[in-house]
């Protein structure tokens, strides 16, 4: 069995990057393989969407099995909103029988939010009731309740942390929760304030989670002031300071994309300078074709070798 | 209290328009607090069907009833020989007063009036918020009072999600986030630190593998 191909690159030390691939509104295939190719070296894995915003979309694990089949390393994003724990444990095995090795276990946006939303959410666990469950599985060999698996599954487990949300004195304190639980790395919700990011990880470290845990910053290009502007009104739990608006909105529209560029090179240098921050998580939502310019530009585009 | 809301109109008019004589069936409890389905409101929606059946030139009669529970056969009883002289019966009672109703008096055409919606805490007057989803395995003690299960819109047991602003649910930003709730007042408590542990999963066949029951003997006959 090949284990993930993530963790051992964090774990030899190298400053990580990876990406995002939304799956399309249709059972077509060559979307996902040609966002694929797009990011094919440039990252070292790529996380596959799990109906984000409650929009249904190709499956996930479907997803990240037609990415590994054009040799990228998948991580198979699972919510917990549209399955309970019956379905979520067995395809936590799928994932696994199917040779993923990356998961990334969430709560899910409220299906309020879709194109679905007089549907049931589920909610039987909660991301950090799903870290624990995974974890169980693969180290204790047993599913909730203590039955036995033949087979244990083998996946590195991550989990996603917003810096930025409500209650802000709690975000430390939640994950800690989530390390304790057993999550191996983390994934944030994407950074446009550094400096309350920083303040975030001087928390991080005087808890020592730094060490416990790899931590990715999320960081997702801006297309435009006006997606700026949106961001920063619209969306719970996305801190975009006014500086960056107004930096957007002082170009003129058609270099608005470049400079949505340029911010994210200087994120992306400005978190290879803080102490505790193991890589980059670019989601360049519907823009996967900036990934290779925002990695090259970052001189990142060496990516190690570890296989 | 379970709280409930009256049904529109229209819908109500459809359910009894085969029928002239019509009983409405009040409650004066939970449903008589919440300002749906108590005497007042009886006397309202007899009214309203009044004018409304005058209007369309059409006969109608009603007698206007209100029990003091809808759902206990004690007084459930006093309908004994009057609600035979009736071909339909509103009931404004929560979903179990009806179902009692149908169940004491099988040949009765019986018709919810009202649209049942929660258990829940009257606020203000004109405001109630729903805090319990009975789940059968009360955790309050935990979480300073604050019901996670009913009151966070993911019912996290080890919130917040991300989508807390201001306090506020990113649902619905009218709603306080619960877990914002939560973690304030264990914070001025002093008892943070009971967040600390972590949930295992929940057992949700507390809140029934089907319809639940409670049996007691010694509040048996």
């Amino acid at each position: 069995m090949t284990s993930s191909r993530l963790k051992k690159i964090l774990e030899k030390g190298h400053f990580a990057v990876t990406s995002e691939c939304g799956p399309p509104k249709g059972a077509d295939p060559k979307a996902v393989q040609d966002k694929g190719k797009t990011l094919k070296g440039f990252v070292d894995s790529v996380n596959v969407t799990d109906n984000q915003t409650g929009v249904v979309r190709l499956s996930s694990m479907a997803s990240c099995v037609l990415l590994k089949n054009e040799g990228l390393e998948p991580v198979l994003q699972m919510v917990t909103r549209d399955r309970n724990r019956i379905a979520l444990q067995s395809d936590i095995l799928g994932a696994s029988a199917l040779g993923l090795r990356n998961i990334l276990c969430l709560t899910g946006d409220h299906q309020s939010f879709g194109n679905q939303p007089q549907a049931k959410g589920v909610f039987d666990l909660d991301s950090i009731q799903l870290i624990q469950t995974v974890r169980k599985m693969r180290d204790q060999g047993v599913i909730l309740g203590g039955e036995k698996l033949t087979l244990p599954p083998d996946l590195f487990i991550g989990a996603a942390e917003n810096p930025f949300a409500d209650p802000l004195n709690y975000r430390a304190a939640r994950l800690a929760k989530k390390v304790a639980a057993g999550a191996e790395f983390i994934q944030t919700q994407c950074i446009y304030n550094i400096g309350r990011f920083k303040e975030w990880m001087v928390e991080i470290r005087e808890r020592g989670l730094h060490k416990k845990v790899f931590i990715l910053g999320g960081i997702t290009p801006l297309k435009s002031a006006r997606m700026a502007e949106y961001m920063s009104k619209n969306v719970a739990g996305i801190d975009v300071p006014a500086e960056i608006i107004e930096r957007m909105k002082s170009v003129p529209a058609g270099d608005q994309r470049k400079e949505g560029i340029k911010i994210t090179i200087e994120l992306i240098k400005e978190l290879q300078g803080i102490e505790g921050v193991h890589g980059v998580h670019i989601m360049a939502i519907e823009w996967e074709d900036a990934v290779p310019e925002i990695v090259r530009e970052a001189g990142l585009a060496q990516r190690p070798d570890v296989d | 209290m379970i709280t409930a809301v009256r049904k529109p109109m229209e819908e109500i008019r459809g359910m009894i328009a085969p029928f002239k004589k019509i009983l409405i069936v009040g409650c004066g409890t939970c449903v008589a607090e919440c300002a749906s389905g108590g005497e007042k409101e009886v006397g309202l929606l007899a009214s309203a069907l009044r004018i409304d059946a005058k209007n369309r030139k059409r006969e109608i009669e009603i007698k206007e009833m209100t029990i003091d529970r809808q759902c206990v056969y004690e007084f459930i009883d006093q309908l004994t020989g009057i609600i035979e002289n009736y071909e339909a019966v509103l009931s404004l009672g929560c979903g179990a007063g009806v179902q009692a109703l149908a169940e004491i008096f099988p040949v009765a055409k019986i018709f919810p009036a009202l649209n049942t919606t929660f258990i829940g805490q009257t606020k203000e007057p004109g405001l109630w918020i729903e805090n319990c989803r009975a789940c059968g395995d009360c955790k309050l003690g935990d979480f300073a009072a604050i019901c996670p299960v009913t009151r966070c819109s993911k019912s996290l047991f080890n919130g917040p999600c991300g989508g807390s602003k201001d306090g506020n649910c990113e649902v619905d930003p009218e709603l306080p986030c619960a877990w914002n709730l939560i973690i304030t007042r264990l914070e001025e408590k002093g008892e943070l630190g009971r967040l600390e542990k972590i949930y295992e999963p929940v057992d949700w066949s507390k809140m029934g593998k089907g319809p639940r029951k409670i049996m007691r003997e010694d509040q048996s006959i």
